[in-house]
């Protein structure tokens, strides 16, 4: 596991050196590229390794909680959930502070989470491919109801656009909700061992006396709360939490106290690396990151799924 | 001690389990028989708190283990079921470390370390120690799940089907080190059979199980009769002497 | 299912079905009318039109596509048909530049369109339906992801082209018979009668197909020829309805299971009429519905939308595939 630690880390340190530099104004030794470094750049950036960290994270604790590889917030109705309750103070609360339009879009999610994994309780287990694809249809049932809502109220435009990730518009004082979605994420790795049992199912958690209910109910709560915060502050970046975990997969395997720092660092390069793509890509206009990130994931998750066929054979 | 007592389950209309009134004994290899849809499986997940009787109880030492603390029942009884659905990639030796979990949670110390070394040396398994369980042929991951159980060091140990998946050489291995570890650890294990001839064999005693219930408790010698056997099975068996011991020639 | 044979054949079902429709298409026509009758006409007429012909599209695509991958859940919409459609244009529009773009002739520009579709979902579906043998939920996913790609695709490119020009690719991408499309009306009219003339030489092989692959072939049927076929009627069908209207993801799963339980019977002779009579009354009842009765002003897609996905959430939970 350390090497491939010690191979990612100075890999991501030299991405997000590049975020750093990357834009319209090219940085001198003066005092106005000082403030641009300070007030647009680096929040640009720790900004991007924030949300990259929490969604893998997120990711892998969903794998967890649905014992199926394929699925993350994005495709289990948790990222809609989220929008669901943000949309819901900008109609009734559109004055209400940011943080209780976070603390609405939280709550949401937690009740569309545990929504679609009681709906799993209710699929035997006949096929791995199922899951995703019941979550996939969860997301578009809440996304339809979103964009009736939001036809209706004349916020269509707005509300999509809030919820796709784009990073363009992070400033110093806009992006600092995104540390306690990476505080969440670092207090989740001491939980690594209670998570990766839960993995296990059920019965194998009360055989070796975990508290499984807490534990699921612990791990619901860290994925919703990444996801309302990343969904209210920056957006959400597509596939993030479902490629990052199958690939460390792979490599170092499902032990999360293992893979979880893994996970964590090659989130943040990824998202690092797509942010810096849809910056050079158009240059000097930018292209969402979910773009790019709409594009790369699905094509790592067809490949995944295809792997994963052809070795059931 | 483990009792149940009047343990009942229902699905619906239908009984599972009927007023099971029953006790394990602290040492000594017991296994449970019957035809298929007896109930055995039903028995141990219930008996092992995995599932909620529709009514009656069981107890540990006289109380009842839906009220003893989990964390610590963990450390006296454990479970493998018959089946295993694990989808995530962990080696052998990070699920037999997760046997230890009751002790360790989740800081396996150096004795933690000898015990699940045991138990990969005690299932031949030390040149799969790295490998991932959803990589090893099914008689492989059977003795992986049988090593993570045995690395839980409890008093009671029960097994479903323990011996599914393996051939022969394993399968009589399992059996001669469970019989060790009830005749010289003094645990209780408690496993559900297929094949009488291997439960009579290495037993102690015998649970017979018909239609969700309890039809003879005894011993291997007098169970292996020829119309104790057709009676659980519904079919004429005839029991043979073969140096010494009882054999139900099923198959012929 | 015996008792309702003795009552009512299918043939008669389909008697009343179209009674249906054509009633709902008169209500669609006379309900309301405040503005002069030439005027009307015309308005809703063309409208009428759309409706006809989007419906004959998506219900004969999503049949035949059934029975083709001989299943009940899966349809074009839902395996990313459409979504390579919009791939195509916007490509196309990327690559040639808007202003090439639009001096294009129509018939022209639409027929290099569709055969690029055409070519690129043979190649695709080919592959899915006829190389591989996948389980029938990871051909799904893999058609929604692929569907997540084209699209992740087609925003990228819309994004890239310059913002003026981004209005032609708009203009082209949402044509409709109410603009001066007169083009799409005379392609469709051509694609219908194509279409159906091939459908009704050919209906018996189609029911032989929707039996399966070994079946098929065991009867004597040239399954893959057929498949191919099909590949490229679902295209064409799906370009045109897609050109029309815009994509539409669940409508067709709606229509064909609901003609499946009216129609009584797995012949194609009938389930098709019967799904095409089964998407006009739901799409000319709907509108009437919602525009005139409730004056409801929400897109008909999103109900569509959401009624499809819960329908289809239902189909998977059920187990009924």
């Amino acid at each position: 596991m350390h090497k491939y630690i010690y191979a990612a880390l100075p890999l991501v340190i030299a991405l997000a050196i590049i975020s750093l530099l990357v834009g319209n104004h090219s940085l001198q030794f003066n005092a106005e590229s000082w403030d641009i470094l300070m007030i647009s750049r680096i929040p640009r950036t720790l900004a991007l390794i924030l949300a990259g960290v929490s969604l893998s994270v997120a990711g892998v604790i969903m794998q967890q909680l649905a014992r199926n590889k394929f699925v993350e917030p994005s495709t289990t109705g948790t990222v809609e959930s989220a929008t669901f309750g943000m949309l819901m103070m900008l109609i009734f609360f559109p004055e209400a502070s940011v943080f209780y339009k976070l603390l609405v879009a939280c709550i949401s999610s937690v009740i569309g989470t545990a929504l679609f994994l009681l709906i799993l309780r209710k699929v035997p287990l006949r096929s791995g491919y199922v899951v995703p694809l019941i979550g996939i249809m969860y997301a578009g049932v809440i996304g339809a109801i979103i964009t009736f809502v939001a036809y209706r109220a004349e916020l269509l435009q707005s509300i999509w656009v809030w919820v796709q990730g784009d990073f363009s518009m992070i400033l110093r004082g806009r992006y600092e909700l995104l540390w306690l979605a990476g505080g969440l994420s670092l207090i989740a790795y001491f939980t690594a061992d209670k998570l990766t049992l839960a993995g296990l199912g059920k019965q194998v958690s009360i055989n070796l006396g975990l508290n499984y209910t807490l534990v699921f109910v612990w791990g619901l709560v860290v994925v919703s709360l990444i996801t309302g915060v990343t969904v209210v502050n920056s957006g959400v970046i597509p596939f993030l939490g479902l490629v990052v975990p199958n690939i460390i997969s792979l490599l170092v395997g499902d032990n999360l106290r293992r893979s979880l720092p893994l996970i964590a660092i090659s989130g943040a390069g990824l998202v690092l690396l797509c942010d810096i793509l849809a910056r050079v890509i158009n240059y000097p206009y930018e292209i969402p990151i979910a773009t790019v990130m709409g594009i790369i994931g699905s094509v790592i998750f067809l490949y995944l799924l295809l792997r994963e066929d052809s070795h059931a054979n | 001690m483990i009792q149940t007592h009047q343990l009942c389950l229902n699905y619906g209309s239908s009984q599972i389990l009927k007023d099971i009134n029953l006790t394990f004994k602290e040492s000594g290899v017991t296994s449970i028989i019957g035809p298929n849809g007896a109930g055995k499986s039903s028995l141990l997940s219930l008996v092992c708190r995995l599932q909620k009787p529709s009514s009656g109880s069981v107890t540990l030492h006289g109380s009842n283990i839906l009220q003893l603390d989990n964390a610590k029942l963990a450390k006296q009884l454990a479970i493998l079921r018959q089946e295993n659905h694990i989808v995530s990639r962990l080696t052998v030796e990070d699920l037999v470390c997760f046997g230890r979990f009751p002790y360790h949670q989740g800081r396996p110390s150096a004795a933690d370390f000898e015990q699940i070394n045991w138990a990969i040396e005690l299932m031949e398994l030390e040149e799969f120690k790295q490998r991932y369980i959803n990589e090893l042929s099914g008689g492989q991951r059977q003795r992986a799940y049988i090593a993570m159980v045995l690395a839980q060091q409890t008093d009671y140990l029960f097994l479903d089907e323990p011996l599914n998946n393996l051939d022969m050489k394993h399968s009589v291995n399992i059996m001669k080190t469970l019989r060790k570890a009830a005749s010289e650890m003094k645990k209780s294990v408690i496993l559900v059979m297929h094949d009488i001839n291997f439960a009579a064999s290495y037993s102690d005693e015998i649970i017979a199980m018909k239609h969700g219930e309890i039809i003879h408790q005894d011993t291997p010698e007098n169970i292996m009769t020829n119309e104790v056997l057709s009676n659980i099975y519904d079919m004429p068996l005839k029991v043979e002497q073969i140096h010494g011991k009882s054999v139900c020639l099923y198959y012929l | 299912m015996q008792t309702n044979r003795l009552l009512l054949t299918p043939k008669m079902r389909l008697l009343i079905a179209a009674a249906l429709a054509l009633l709902t298409i008169t209500l669609f026509m006379s309900f309301n009318v405040k503005a002069s009758w030439e005027f009307t006409l015309m308005f809703r007429g063309k409208k009428l039109l759309t409706f006809l012909i989007v419906a004959f599209c998506i219900s004969t695509a999503t049949l035949l596509f059934q029975s083709m991958s001989n299943n009940r859940i899966i349809t074009p919409a839902i395996m990313g048909f459409d979504a390579l459609y919009m791939l195509i244009q916007t490509s196309l529009v990327f690559t040639l530049g808007a202003i090439q773009y639009a001096a294009l002739n129509n018939y022209f520009k639409w027929a290099i369109e569709i055969s690029i579709l055409v070519v690129a979902s043979s190649f695709l579906f080919q592959w899915l339906f006829i190389k591989k043998q996948f389980n029938l939920y990871l051909l799904i996913l893999i058609g929604v992801v692929f569907g997540v790609l084209f699209r992740s695709f087609s925003s990228l490119m819309m994004r890239m082209i310059d913002p003026t020009e981004f209005g032609v690719l708009q203009d082209s991408l949402f044509a409709s018979f109410n603009a001066a499309d007169s083009y799409l009306l005379t392609i469709s009219g051509v694609v219908v009668c194509l279409i159906s003339g091939f459908i009704f030489r050919y209906h018996h092989q189609f029911d032989v197909m929707a039996l399966g692959k070994p079946i098929a072939t065991n009867l004597g049927i040239n399954h893959a020829d057929l498949t191919r076929a099909s590949i490229v009627i679902i295209t064409v069908l799906i370009g045109l309805s897609t050109s029309l209207v815009g994509p539409v993801t669940f409508f067709g799963l709606l229509v064909v299971n609901v003609a499946y339980i009216v129609c009584g019977t797995h012949l194609h002779r009938y389930l098709i009429p019967m799904s095409i009579l089964t998407a006009i009354i739901c799409l000319v009842g709907s509108d009437v519905l919602l525009q005139h009765v409730l004056h409801y002003n929400t897109k008909l897609s999103i109900i569509i939308e959401f009624i499809g996905g819960v329908f289809f959430l239902g189909l998977i939970l059920r187990k009924k595939i």
